[in-house]
């Protein structure tokens, strides 16, 4: 298949089992990885455990072809729109992406990070057409509601995720899923593991609070002007397309979020005793 | 006094949060917050209402003397300008000539 991939198929018609693939459902989205490489789809199966789903019909269907040999990059992927079709590339894959067909291919080598790399891309365009967005923050549930945590590497992000007890379940240590709902925000466990490499609960629930991380000397609640909270929240939102439309839409997300939820900084200590003050 | 004339730019994003008018430029991504007073003048930049005009709305709302909100306003919008999300003339801005320019 051709980076042109996005073309002629029948998308209404296309049988739903038409290819072997791994279907990978988060924040309610399923998303199809299409391959004919048994080793792909194990690698998927296994870094997305928790979160495959092959029951459910997939919101977007991708054809990854696997290609020679290449090494992950650390450059930035480049998200750009062609026509109706987007196009993200990084050293390591080429994706082609017509949202409104629902079908789109990705060009890598057999390496976990390249998917990876596209479904946080696609989330995040998805979201940011719901009003909801992908945020540099950790977040778990406790007694039925999500607590955010996000602040600038190093806050503590993975430190307060691996302190949470039992009762509260982390949905991620490194990329928390919002979406507006009928009253207020959902967040959705996800996959993208931090430095605790450790997948997420597959769990959601009504967003409480957003907390920026600082630590410090004791644990205490400081106030924090919903203008800088929104700065600060615009600093920690995934943005990858600079595409104006875009960039409205994620900054109507991130005011409307802002107004809407109690936003606070939480200076902590690391030790388990700052869970006392989340519930 | 030649008058001034202003326009937004449709390449920000603008909303209200508590008292401010939050803007994000869409094409640099840098935000800015305005005051009540710079809020009424965002508001105001029709491309077509003078700038003396938009100044004695705020003297009046804002019981500021009317020289002293003139110079305020001018320098408001010469810095906005300079960040290019609102654009100054000394005529009125139309809408077929305003391109990236809001339309009243």
């Amino acid at each position: 298949m051709t980076a042109t991939a996005v073309s002629s198929e029948n998308y209404l018609t296309t049988p739903e089992a038409a290819a072997s693939g791994v279907t990978i459902e988060i924040g309610d989205v399923p998303v199809r990885l299409e391959s004919d490489n048994d080793d792909f789809r194990r690698m998927m199966e296994e870094r997305y455990s928790g979160f495959v789903n092959s029951g459910s019909p997939p919101a977007y269907r991708f054809r990854v072809s696997i290609e020679s040999p290449s090494e992950p990059s650390d450059d930035d992927a480049r998200v750009w729109k062609q026509g109706r079709t987007w196009i993200f590339e990084r050293g390591d894959f080429r994706a082609e992406w017509n949202a409104a067909c629902r079908r789109g291919s990705i060009r890598q080598s057999l390496n976990p990070y390249s998917a990876d790399t596209v479904l946080r891309i696609v989330h995040s365009l998805v979201l940011a057409e719901q009003g909801g967005f992908l945020l540099h923050a950790a977040s778990a549930v406790r007694n039925g509601r999500a607590f955010l945590f996000t602040g600038i590497s190093g806050a503590g992000k993975t430190t307060i995720s691996r302190l949470a007890p039992p009762d509260a379940p982390v949905l991620t240590d490194e990329i928390s899923y919002v979406r507006p709902a009928a009253s207020g925000y959902h967040a959705y466990g996800t996959p993208f593991a931090g430095e605790l490499a450790r997948v997420g609960a597959n769990l959601s629930a009504p967003v409480a609070a957003l907390y920026f991380l600082e630590k410090g000397p004791t644990n205490c609640f400081e106030p924090i002007e919903k203008i800088a909270a929104a700065r600060s929240l615009l600093r920690n939102i995934l943005f990858f397309a600079h595409d104006e439309e875009l960039v409205k839409r994620v900054f109507d997300a991130a005011l409307g979020f802002v107004s809407r939820v109690p936003v606070t900084r939480l200076v902590f200590t690391p030790d388990e005793r700052v869970w006392n003050l989340i519930a | 006094m030649s008058d001034k004339y202003i326009a937004r730019s449709t390449q920000v994003a603008s909303r209200k949060l508590g008292d401010e008018m939050v803007i994000m430029s869409a094409v640099d991504s840098t935000l800015f917050s305005l005051s009540e007073v710079a809020t009424l003048i965002w508001q105001a930049a029709d491309g077509k209402t003078p700038l003396s005009e938009i100044a004695r709305r705020v003297s009046t709302e804002f019981e500021v003397a009317p020289d002293a909100a003139y110079r305020d306003a001018e320098s408001f919008v010469d810095e906005l300008a300079s960040h290019g999300i609102l654009r100054v003339s000394d005529q009125p801005i139309l809408p077929s000539a305003r391109g990236a320019w809001e339309a009243a």
